[in-house]
């Protein structure tokens, strides 16, 4: 099994992603813990509620809050897909999850991850990260020791410098 | 001026070695080229025609004199002899090995200085007046929320992969706008409401490049304790919107465009009502903390010298015409502001050299508090010195290269290193601007002109801000030949506008004739004391074209 970032250590990765045919039909399977695109969900809710396992989400950077986020508490797992690295809008999609609609389960970067970006990644609120193929995820893990110190507010700190600063 | 605390050198200091396993990475094959590249340009790092360039972040365009050594040192020490000033207040090398970067980064952090962000899609150097808290119309200086506005965007962590850059400028002048704020990203003009309370009026989406706009007004007045939260939702919207499939759509500009402003409003005021009564909100005590950096030198207690400056006028004519064209008003009795030209003839616009950076340190320390500023037209500023040693100062700017007495004139042009560096260039500009020296270096002729401001750019990205030139000149590729389009009537403050193109380009041998029969057409038409910007917009371009096209 791929070896995968979560909350800082190295894990198995164990979800299935499943992928609709193209009437936009699934096969679940039985039991097992399933990734799904946002709309797989919304076409196959009801399937994938009753299978025996856990139901993750998968994103595009462009997804909307208000698609899924009265379904929140049917995900045990949310991916943000990166189709390049330096697509940005990720950021601000894991920042709302977190900060906007309080999502506290695992929160993925999945697609052109790399260790350079994990850092931010980081602070914008995902505890889980899948390493690009060709890159080593045991370096990778080096970047979160990058920085000990940040200006601004962010997931895990919702004061800015200025809040901090001792008098 | 600010000064960095442990927390703000560590932050320094940590990007430093970030930067240097990024780059030992980068070399042992560890990261491509293309992963590689975002990096190194967050660090101010491109590689344009000949070798990489580095862009040194000069914030709002202050330095101490220690710094200034520091970056005559690294020009020494790592380049040619000479570093270039850049039209957003920073400094930039032309030739340093890609591999020694690390190194002159860890020197520049030696003296809190740092090429973080000074390219790439991210929040780019806060630029402002170069005149902040000496000028007599000033709301507030707005240096120190130019500060507060550095550390936030600085590793921002949800904005280091925007669309596209992302500037922001910002002035604190009642009546003149010498920041251009109406053509960045994000334009901060700060005011005052009935009640006395100060904030800022907010533009958001002007640019130059291909598609030159001017930025609207997104919010009249937005009291100065929700700069951050408000600055936090507009770049959250541009990160979620912008376009990304087409890089010559994906400015703030075209989305505030596509939208239209009222829609883009709702979407920003959506945002921010989320996050305006956060923590985001900034504490009183912060900004009076950042004002306190920011306070008066310790300025003597003077009159001003009419008498004496009238006197070493009348013995000097070279000191009278260098007073009035390089001398700013101060708003301190006794004092003026400085400015040291950058745009001798046959010296590319904004280069100085490394005996004139140490020239420039000494001299601060000499005459002006030890604190020197860079501007956005490629100039340097000594903003703070006593009007009794006005001529002396002048003698060692004489000395030293810096005293044409040019500023605001013609012959102070504000030009892009264009093709003679650029990788991205159509044509060279350096050279263009020399012929146009030359053929303007009558300074009687030149005074007579009065103010205007020429500005070139070697392609359409427009970093020599054509657009906005009173006379614009933009190089232009027709089957592989360099070509010159010229235009006419921009501004860049408050009455903001782009120039007009007069009409099919030119030769590189024809532009100083053609300026010459433009300012021609100036002198034949202008009423008593119009300046060349009026008559263009009095008059319209066409008797300027039937000129020039005859
Ligand atoms: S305007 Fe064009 S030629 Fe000039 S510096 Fe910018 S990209 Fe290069």
């Amino acid at each position: 099994m791929r070896k995968i970032i979560v909350n800082g250590e190295l894990v198995s990765d164990h979800w299935i992603t499943v992928h609709a045919n193209e009437n936009g039909e699934i096969t679940v399977p039985e039991n097992g813990d399933v990734l799904v695109a946002l709309e797989t969900w919304q076409a196959n809710k009801d399937a994938l509620v009753a299978h025996q396992g856990k139901t993750g989400l998968l994103l595009n950077g462009d997804a909307e809050l208000e698609d899924f986020s009265a379904d929140l508490d049917k995900f045990d797992l949310i991916a943000v897909n990166f189709p390049k690295f330096a697509d940005g809008r990720g950021y601000s999609l894991a920042r709302l999850l977190r900060e906007r609609v309080n999502y506290t389960g695992e929160l993925r970067a999945v697609g052109d991850v790399l260790r350079d970006q994990l850092f931010y990644l980081h602070r914008c609120g995902f505890n889980a990260f899948v390493i690009r193929e060709d890159r080593d995820v045991e370096d990778a893990l080096n970047a979160f020791k990058d920085f000990t110190v940040t200006y601004q507010a962010d997931v895990h700190e919702e004061r800015p410098i200025y809040h901090r600063r001792p008098a | 001026m600010y000064v960095y605390t442990e927390y703000d050198q560590k932050l320094l200091d940590e990007r430093v070695a970030q930067y240097r396993d990024q780059t030992r990475r980068y070399f042992a094959g560890e990261l491509k080229e293309e992963e590689y590249l975002p990096l190194r340009l967050q660090n101010g790092l491109y590689v344009q025609r000949h070798a990489p360039m580095l862009r040194v972040a000069v914030p709002y365009g202050l330095l101490r004199s220690d710094q200034v050594r520091m970056l005559a040192s690294i020009a020494q020490r790592y380049d040619k002899g000479y570093a270039h000033v850049s039209t957003r207040q920073n400094f930039q090398f032309n030739w340093p090995a890609l591999e020694v970067v690390p190194d002159i980064l860890a020197d520049l952090a030696s003296v809190q200085m740092h090429a973080i962000q000074t390219s790439g899609n991210c929040i780019r150097n806060v630029t402002t007046d170069q005149f902040a808290g000496v000028i007599r119309d000033e709301i507030e200086d707005p240096r120190p929320y130019a500060e507060l506005i550095r550390q936030w965007s600085t590793f921002h962590p949800e904005f280091a992969y925007l669309p596209r850059k992302f500037k922001i400028a910002i002035t604190g002048s009642a009546d003149e706008d010498r920041a251009a704020v109406r053509f960045h990203d994000i334009g901060l003009e700060m005011v005052k409401n009935d009640q006395g309370e100060v904030g800022f009026k907010v533009l958001v989406g002007g640019g130059l490049g291909r598609t030159p706009i001017i930025a609207e007004e997104v919010v009249p007045f937005l009291p100065k304790q929700h700069i951050i939260s408000y600055l936090e939702a507009i770049l959250r919207v541009y990160n979620r919107y912008g376009r990304r499939d087409n890089k010559y759509k994906a400015r703030i500009k075209i989305l505030v465009k596509a939208l239209g402003v009222e829609a883009f409003r709702d979407k920003v005021e959506q945002e921010w009502n989320h996050l305006k009564e956060s923590r985001l909100q900034v504490p009183e005590q912060e900004f009076e903390r950042l004002k306190g950096f920011f306070i008066d030198p310790e300025y003597a207690d003077l009159v001003d010298q009419e008498d004496l400056l009238a006197q070493q006028s009348e013995s000097s004519p070279g000191f009278s015409h260098w007073l009035n064209t390089n001398c700013t008003a101060h708003k301190k009795p006794g004092y003026m502001a400085v400015t040291l030209s950058l745009k001798p003839t046959a010296v590319a616009p904004g280069d100085v050299t490394t005996e004139q950076l140490n020239a420039i340190a000494d001299l601060s320390d000499k005459y002006s508090f030890s604190l020197v500023r860079s501007t956005h037209d490629q100039n340097v500023v000594l903003a703070d010195v006593q009007q009794d040693k006005l001529f002396d100062l002048w003698q060692e700017l004489k000395a030293n290269g810096f005293a044409t007495a040019n500023i605001g004139k013609l012959t102070d042009m504000i030009c892009c290193p264009g093709g003679d560096f650029c990788a991205l260039a159509n044509a060279k500009s350096i050279p263009v601007a020399e012929q146009i020296q030359r053929r303007f270096d009558d300074l009687d002729y030149l005074y007579d002109l009065g103010d205007i401001e020429l500005n070139i750019s070697g392609c359409m990205n427009a970093c020599g801000h054509h657009h906005i030139g009173n006379i614009g000149i933009l190089g232009v590729d027709k089957k592989g030949k360099e070509f010159y389009q010229v235009s006419l009537g921009g501004n860049s403050g408050r009455e903001a506008a782009i120039g007009k193109i007069l009409g099919p380009s030119f030769d590189e041998a024809e532009i100083a004739d053609v300026i010459d029969k433009v300012i021609g057409v100036y002198v034949e038409k202008r009423l008593e004391g119009e300046s060349f910007l009026g008559t263009v917009q009095r008059l319209g371009i066409d008797p300027f074209k039937e000129k020039v096209y005859a």
